[in-house]
């Protein structure tokens, strides 16, 4: 299996494209489990139907929706355009947006199990010691938690490769820009004789996903024996 | 002995549970102690400030920690109380000394009275320092936690059953060093026990409870009666 200079930019677009998405959906994923896990308010129900709407959606909805909203017509992305002249449609940092939307439930679900496997009678301990809620969160709660939070950001990057419908939608189809695995395989798909080659890139992206996946099993049972459980 | 060094009273209920208890503890060691059930562990959860009483006031030494009349409720980082579990409770991901430092570091630089050296010196902890809290026997991991308990430089130190989980041998073992923290650093102690034997052994105060009322409290005296000596609930039957 040899790769041609257009498979490596669609390998190399996809890296890019959900190693930007996974570095910002992690943060925003850790703060919505902590606030799904442990606050009690009214919108929590809301919170979480949204925040899981991306499971069960079409992912060409969400797409449409996230043009809507940030397309340059859109209220976010008009005004991203006129203060910054930031445009997201169509663009890297487009798709980067909607691979992270498409795979943030399965993070935040991820982030959720981390958290879940540290013992809560252990911020008991913490607190009797004089720790602080912020102080318990940075002291405890994620040292304990990290391989588990490793693995989130692990399987969330391999959804990210993996997401189609958002990011054609969104972003469109650009190679070197938004074409990653997927759209790169459709793309061979739809253009005669380009079977052969969009085995090979299936193959690739498999043999990617199976790598992931097995990478955040280990670090998950990893997790469980650092945080003595 | 002398006076009352603190006084608590609280009043909760939990599901079907009622509890509603007042007593004072003293210098020394205190004893809660009375059959499973009695509310004893829900005491020491109300004193640290775990738990929140629906009714209560709980002082130590002059410090009002709680007081739900008046709306005051020190929340456990700020109480200076101690807190030993039945399980150790140890940080996995800290070596001993990480443990036993966790609470010194978080404490005043002028309140540290209780130094590292005399504590790992009393417990005999000091070949432990480097290693990891799952590699730990049972009763080591229980010396660390007294320990670390101990550096938070407490005010009351609270004892929950800390000889559960422990086999016979090591539970004298560790009565010893409780009984040697207690002669080093004089800090009062609420003991919670059902055994007898240690409460005897420890006590120079005793609170009986039961079914979530305390029934008597006084000297160790109060420890006689009609099982004297014999059984220990713990004893083969």
């Amino acid at each position: 299996m040899t790769l041609s200079p257009d498979d490596w930019l669609a390998v190399r677009t996809s890296l890019i494209v959900a190693g930007r998405a996974t570095a910002f959906a992690l943060p925003v994923a850790v703060l919505t489990a902590l606030v799904l896990s442990r606050s009690r308010f009214a919108g929590r129900l809301a919170l979480g139907a949204l925040v899981n709407a991306p499971l069960v959606l079409s992912p060409v909805v969400v797409g449409f929706l996230l043009l809507l909203v940030f397309g340059v017509q859109g209220p976010v992305g008009g005004w991203l355009h006129r203060v910054f002249g930031v445009r997201l449609a169509f663009t890297s940092v487009g798709a980067s947006l909607a691979a992270g939307v498409g795979a943030f439930p399965l993070m935040v679900r991820s982030v959720r199990q981390a958290f879940e496997a540290a013992d809560p009678r252990l911020e008991i301990a913490a607190q009797s010691l004089g720790a602080g809620a912020l102080d318990r969160f940075w002291s405890i709660t994620l040292p304990l938690a990290w391989p588990g939070l490793v693995s989130a950001a692990l399987i969330g990057f391999c959804a990210c490769i993996g997401e189609f419908g958002a990011v054609i939608t969104f972003a469109a189809n650009i190679p070197g820009e938004t074409q990653t695995l997927p759209l790169a395989i459709y793309a061979d798909l739809q253009a005669p004789g380009g079977d052969a080659h969009a085995l090979t890139l299936a193959g690739l992206s498999f043999a990617l996903a199976v790598v992931g996946l097995i990478a955040a099993e280990a670090l998950q049972a990893f997790g469980r024996r650092w945080s003595g459980r | 002995m002398s006076g009352a060094a603190y006084s608590v009273a609280v009043k909760t209920r939990l599901g079907r549970f009622h509890l509603d208890a007042a007593f004072e503890g003293s210098e020394g060691v205190t004893v809660l102690f009375g059959p499973s059930g009695a509310g004893k562990s829900t005491i020491l959860s109300a004193v640290a400030g775990a738990l929140r009483p629906d009714a209560g006031r709980i002082v130590l030494g002059g410090r009002t920690l709680l007081d739900r009349a008046r709306r005051i409720d020190v929340p456990p980082e700020r109480r200076a109380i101690g807190w030993v579990f039945q399980d150790a409770r140890l940080f996995p991901h800290l070596s001993v000394e990480g443990n036993l430092r966790y609470g010194l570091n978080r404490a005043g630089e002028g309140a540290r009275a209780i130094a590292f050296d005399a504590v790992v010196e009393a417990l005999g902890i000091g070949p432990l320092l480097q290693r990891r809290p799952l590699s730990l026997s049972g009763g080591e991991a229980q010396r660390v936690a007294i320990g670390r308990a101990l550096l938070r430089q407490p005010e009351l130190l609270l004892m929950d059953e800390p000889l559960s989980a422990l086999d016979e041998d090591r539970r004298d073992e560790i009565l010893t060093f409780i009984e040697r923290v207690q002669g080093a650093f004089a800090i009062p102690i609420l003991y919670v026990t059902h055994s007898r034997a240690e409460a005897r052994r420890l006590a120079d105060r005793v609170v009986r409870l039961d079914r979530g009322a305390v029934v008597a409290q006084g000297g160790a005296d109060l420890l006689a009666g009609p099982t004297a000596g014999a059984s220990e609930g713990r004893l083969p039957r």
